[in-house]
């Protein structure tokens, strides 16, 4: 029950980072990825920005190997660069250069009342679907 | 300094610190691929908080539009192909699944980690993205 309600709260929170960003905005997005043309470097500042904050949480937290309600922490310990990460990332890449739109922005979008973003999140669940399937994880 | 260079520094803070938030009080990562693709896994214990996140993400983007209207122009417009949209949904959708990650997870987290495959993924991510731009066209 708690976790819901803090789940919702950083899932609210997080949006609102979104929101102010500018992420949500798929012609700025497509601007940022445009290297060789009218190139829009400001959404550098997001990662730029966000990156730096979290190292700082996981910095104090690592070394307590567990958090503050669980009793451990549930982050990814691979270090091994497979074929699905390279494939994986590069498709996920040309489908966001595509139209600027990634999940986030996509949910935000859905919370916004834009067809857009719907049509984006409901094609985005078949696609995880797909890979289910094909890739069989 | 431009307006959107602060609105992208201090969304990026938010962005930090709420992922932050969910390492500190429940050590899980803030990839949005992952907590929304994972739903259907119905494993025990982790179903409930993953739908109430995605719940308040679509809450933060109905509160962001009522906040920064501008923001969400081209999401409202309609001026996107829906078409070109739906391709890009499927293939971001299998793309973020098989690699474990998008512009939050790894992008964010895990990069903040110094995850060597996170680093990898999103220098990938972002060079094919562009390449794509490049090539396609906005």
């Amino acid at each position: 029950m708690q976790f819901g309600i803090i789940s919702f709260l950083i899932g609210m929170l997080f949006s609102l980072g979104l929101g102010l960003s500018g992420m949500t905005d798929p012609q700025r997005v497509l601007g940022f990825l445009d290297f060789f043309g009218r190139w829009d470097p400001s959404l550098i500042f997001v990662m730029a920005s966000a990156i730096p904050v979290y190292f700082l949480f996981w910095q104090s937290i690592r070394g307590k190997r567990r958090a503050l309600w669980d009793p451990k922490l549930h982050v990814p310990t691979r270090r091994d660069i497979d074929k699905n990460l390279l494939v994986g990332s590069t498709i996920f890449g040309i489908g966001w250069g595509l139209v600027g739109i990634c999940p986030g922005p996509g949910f935000a979008g859905v919370g916004a009342m834009s067809l857009t973003a719907l049509v984006f999140i409901v094609c985005y669940f078949l696609g995880a679907y797909l890979e289910g399937l094909l890739g069989g994880n | 300094m431009e307006q959107s260079w602060i609105d992208a520094i201090f969304g990026g803070v938010i962005i930090g610190l709420a992922a932050g938030l969910l390492l500190m009080t429940y050590g899980r990562v803030l990839g949005i691929s992952g907590i929304s693709g994972r739903i259907i896994e119905f494993k025990r214990g982790e179903t409930a908080w993953r739908v109430m996140f995605i719940c308040g993400v679509m809450a933060g983007g109905f509160l962001s539009f009522k906040i920064w209207p501008d923001h969400f122009a081209t999401l409202k417009g309609g001026s996107l192909n829906l078409i070109r949209v739906s391709i890009a949904g499927v293939i971001v959708g299998f793309g973020t699944r098989m690699g474990g990650g998008c512009t939050s997870g790894h992008g964010v987290c895990g990069i903040g980690r110094l995850s060597p495959r996170s680093i990898i993924a999103t220098m990938i991510f972002i060079i094919s993205g562009a390449i794509t731009v490049a090539v396609i066209g906005r």
